[in-house]
């Protein structure tokens, strides 16, 4: 942070990243918006309104108030604090899981497509393949039965859903790359195919790349919540907003407000990260950043 | 009896003015040749009478077809219009055309939406047009596809498809621009007689002044949105009265200063000997039992080029002339042959070591696509620096080298901090040979590197590079498919065809006397300012 605001008082670099990003509407809102989760998901290590998993059953399914701003559930939990504590394994969860796809799953499409044509990239290619069709639902499953539930194993399958996305992305992207000029310019001097790919290919494909990220990044958030809701997540008392909406579904007509919070928080999120993507995508441009002036 | 007057014409997109009062008129049979330089309007004023125009775009003033003002006429109105009163040629035949219908579809397709024919009368009329426009039934017919044909025949279905219900005004933008010099002729003549058969009024849109010299009855020339100046086509070129026609005509048959190339000095290797080149490319397989067959693009090709010596390779598209350069490069592995560059033997198969990168670059064509856009000026006239490895100059010679290689280029330093899009075509070919320049190569491949730039523009990289040469030593092996920019800076010249060179000898004695007849051919297919002006004169 301190680095981009110092670029943005420098004089001589008026066109740095930050200032683009401050340009950019979509990239405000929905960073804000991500941002909201993300402090209330940090904040919630230090402090909750109540302890998260504390029961109170005299006091279930309680409206919003006062005291318990988002209402309480069917155990009479505070759904404020669970909402809190659940954005971190929300957010945990997708951004490891995303993580690992972008870290396995780009080099793996940028050296099917520097090697292009060749057994690599076949073998790479049809790996992808034999990965993508196994849903990730079903790879959770898979890891269950063999390591039992919980977030870390949800993490694991989401992630490996992830890595053919990104290698097929990142290949396809960098296949129409390889055939420009400049690729040849840098092929005559002397450059090697890890080098283009790294000095070259990578950065011209990142804008696809970040847009990937972020869509992937809200079906990671919900994938978990698809995990959680069968109950293949996080294990009870730990709250995640896929676990609370499952727990929710029988009492929607007594207390809709338990269902739609959590609903609500998901919706938010993925909508945040998708507009925090296309103002990316925009600002990672150099063409764009200096005619918007 | 005028067709189309064009009165007061002003156009701006989005607040940007582009057209600013063109008067302009076309009258039956004749041709008008719009000439300018790109971003002068003259493909905006041709699709303002089209009526298709970009969103955001203003038209004042009037363009009236047969006394009729078309920017009165509804977009509906302009529908039956377009296509039946006005044909229009665009410049890229390999897009103009839809890959998934027939070339008989598509011709019909003008039929059927303007008239109220049955679909045997409208098949019977794009037969009937595709033969006027040179493409037989027996080798044509009309279940034909666009990727069966060449770019020219190509070029012809577009042709007929615009003039297929006889319109009365025929625009072509460019239509000869994308095609080797032998087809191009063969397509002017077409326009030419079509134009004569069928009494229509034509505007032929080019940046070539050779081609609208022997094609154009009388001329405009556009210049920011402006005419400067509009006459008989004779006249205007022989009295070139305004500046800026001066200027083009100038630019267009500019041949750059050059000192006369000396003898190779006594014991001095070549800089490039390439001996007997083969590069095949694997087809797809036809069956899967037989083993896949073989194209062979370069075919036993020998070169040479001495230190000094600017050497120019000419031929159609599909003849080798890049795949021959990319091998040069040791970029495509050799199937058979040698290239020693200064003295080091290439490895074609192993890629070429960095100590002997060092003594060649390259230039593309397009000054668009050359640079990787995310990269400052700085960076990208650098990247050959990755071929001296740890020798590679650091911190102030860093950047002194930058500024040197930016003002040997006609740069300022400064410019070392800006991003590619920031420059103009020109200028971002000036950064491409900046990033040539920068490791002192021996050898520099120019593959196409002034086909995309224009007139003046190229007048002055032509001077560049000519000044370049004789200055630094520096060798060239120009590819091109404009004879006379070949003509103009080379030494000696190597004609290839179909793989093979057919003829090779010094620049001016080929060009005289040509022996082969694919040479000769190519010759008499180029347009020529001079030939086209003395015919009209001996017309006259």
């Amino acid at each position: 942070m301190t680095v981009e605001i110092a670029k943005s008082i420098a004089p001589e670099k008026p066109d740095s990243l930050w200032r683009a990003a401050l340009h950019s509407r979509s990239f405000v809102i929905g960073a804000s918006i991500t941002a909201v989760f993300v402090l209330a998901a940090l904040i919630s290590f230090a402090w909750t309104p109540y302890n998260y998993a504390a029961q109170d059953i005299p006091n279930k399914l309680k409206g919003m108030s006062a005291a318990h701003w988002f209402g309480t559930d069917h155990f009479g939990r505070d759904v404020f604090s669970m909402i809190m504590v659940g954005a971190r394994t929300s957010i945990a969860v997708a951004l490891v899981a995303v993580g690992m796809g972008v870290v396995f799953g780009t080099p793996l499409g940028l050296a099917a497509a520097a090697r292009r044509g060749t057994l690599l990239d076949e073998i790479i290619m049809r790996a992808n393949d034999l990965v993508f069709a196994f849903p990730a639902l079903l790879i959770a499953v898979l890891i269950t039965a063999v390591f039992g539930p919980g977030a870390i194993n949800a993490i694991i399958a989401i992630g490996i859903f992830n890595i053919p996305v990104f290698a097929r992305l990142s290949r396809a992207a960098a296949l129409s790359l390889w055939t420009r000029d400049f690729i040849l310019a840098a092929r005559v001097a002397g450059k090697g195919p890890v080098r283009i790919s790294v000095e070259h290919i990578l950065p011209n494909i990142l804008n696809t790349l970040v847009v990937q990220v972020t869509i992937q990044f809200s079906l990671g958030i919900l994938a978990e919540a698809a995990l959680a809701y069968v109950g293949l997540g996080a294990q009870p008392p730990i709250p995640s907003w896929g676990k609370m909406l499952a727990d929710a579904q029988t009492l929607i007509s007594l207390a809709p407000h338990v269902a739609i919070i959590p609903g609500l928080a998901i919706v938010l999120t993925v909508l945040g990260l998708n507009l925090m993507g296309d103002g990316l995508r925009d600002i990672f441009d150099p063409r764009s950043r200096r005619s918007r002036q | 009896m005028t067709l189309l007057a064009i009165k007061g014409l002003t156009l701006d997109i989005a607040g940007t003015p582009i057209l600013k009062g063109i008067d302009l008129s076309v009258a039956k049979g004749e041709i008008l040749g719009i000439i300018g330089e790109s971003g002068s309007g003259k493909s905006m004023t041709a699709l303002s009478v089209m009526q298709l125009l970009p969103d955001g775009a203003h038209v004042a003033g009037s363009i009236e077809l047969d006394g009729k003002d078309l920017l009165q006429k509804s977009e509906r109105e302009m529908c039956d219009i377009r296509g039946r009163d006005v044909g229009m040629v665009f410049q890229e035949p390999m897009t103009a055309l839809n890959p998934l219908k027939t070339i008989g579809d598509q011709v019909a397709e003008t039929v059927l939406t303007h008239t109220q024919t049955s679909r045997a009368d409208a098949a019977k009329i794009a037969r009937e047009t595709l033969d006027r426009v040179g493409l037989g039934a027996e080798r044509f017919p009309l279940d034909r596809y666009p990727h069966e044909l060449s770019g020219g025949q190509r070029q012809r279905v577009v042709i007929a498809m615009a003039i297929a219900l006889r319109p009365r005004l025929l625009i072509a933008d460019e239509p000869t621009t994308a095609l080797d010099v032998t087809t191009q002729a063969q397509i002017l003549m077409l326009l030419k007689r079509l134009v004569d058969e069928d009494g229509m009024g034509m505007i032929f849109i080019t940046h070539d002044l050779a081609v609208v010299a022997g094609l154009a009855d009388r001329v405009a020339v556009m210049r920011h949105g402006e005419i400067v100046e509009t006459g008989e086509t004779a006249a205007v070129f022989r009295e070139l009265k305004h500046p800026y026609t001066r200027a083009l005509f100038a630019a267009s048959s500019h041949v750059p200063k050059r000192e006369p190339p000396q003898a190779p000095e006594a014991g001095t290797a070549p800089v490039l000997e390439a001996a007997n080149i083969t590069r095949d490319y694997r087809l797809p397989r036809k069956s899967l039992f037989r083993p896949p067959s073989f194209f062979r693009a370069v075919d036993d090709v020998s070169l040479t080029i001495e230190r000094g010596e600017n050497v120019g390779l000419v031929g159609e598209s599909g003849s080798g002339k890049s795949t021959l350069a990319r091998a040069i490069m040791a970029l495509e592995p050799l199937q058979g042959g040698a290239v020693v560059l200064d003295g080091e033997t290439l490895n074609a198969v192993a890629g070429a070591s960095q100590k002997a990168r060092r003594k060649m670059q390259v230039v593309f064509q397009d000054p668009y696509g050359s640079f990787n856009p995310r990269h400052r000026v700085d960076r990208l006239i650098t990247e050959p620096f990755h071929l001296l490895g740890s020798e590679a100059p650091a911190g102030d010679e860093r950047q002194r080298r930058i500024a040197e290689a930016l003002e040997t280029v006609g740069l300022s330093p400064e410019d070392a901090e800006k991003y590619p899009h920031e420059f103009s075509g020109g200028q971002r070919q000036r950064i491409a040979i900046a990033r040539a320049l920068i490791i002192k190569p021996a050898l520099i491949i120019l593959d196409e590197a002034v086909s995309a730039l224009d007139v003046s523009i190229r007048a002055q990289i032509l001077d560049l590079l000519a000044d370049l040469s004789s200055r630094l030593k520096l060798s060239y092996l120009f590819i091109s498919h404009d004879l006379h920019v070949v003509r103009s800076i080379t030494d000696r010249v190597l004609v290839m065809k179909a793989g093979k060179i057919v003829e090779s000898g010094r620049t001016g004695e080929v060009f005289e006397n040509p022996q082969h007849a694919y040479t000769r051919e190519l010759i008499a297919a180029a347009p020529s300012l001079e030939a086209a002006l003395a015919a009209r004169t001996a017309q006259a």
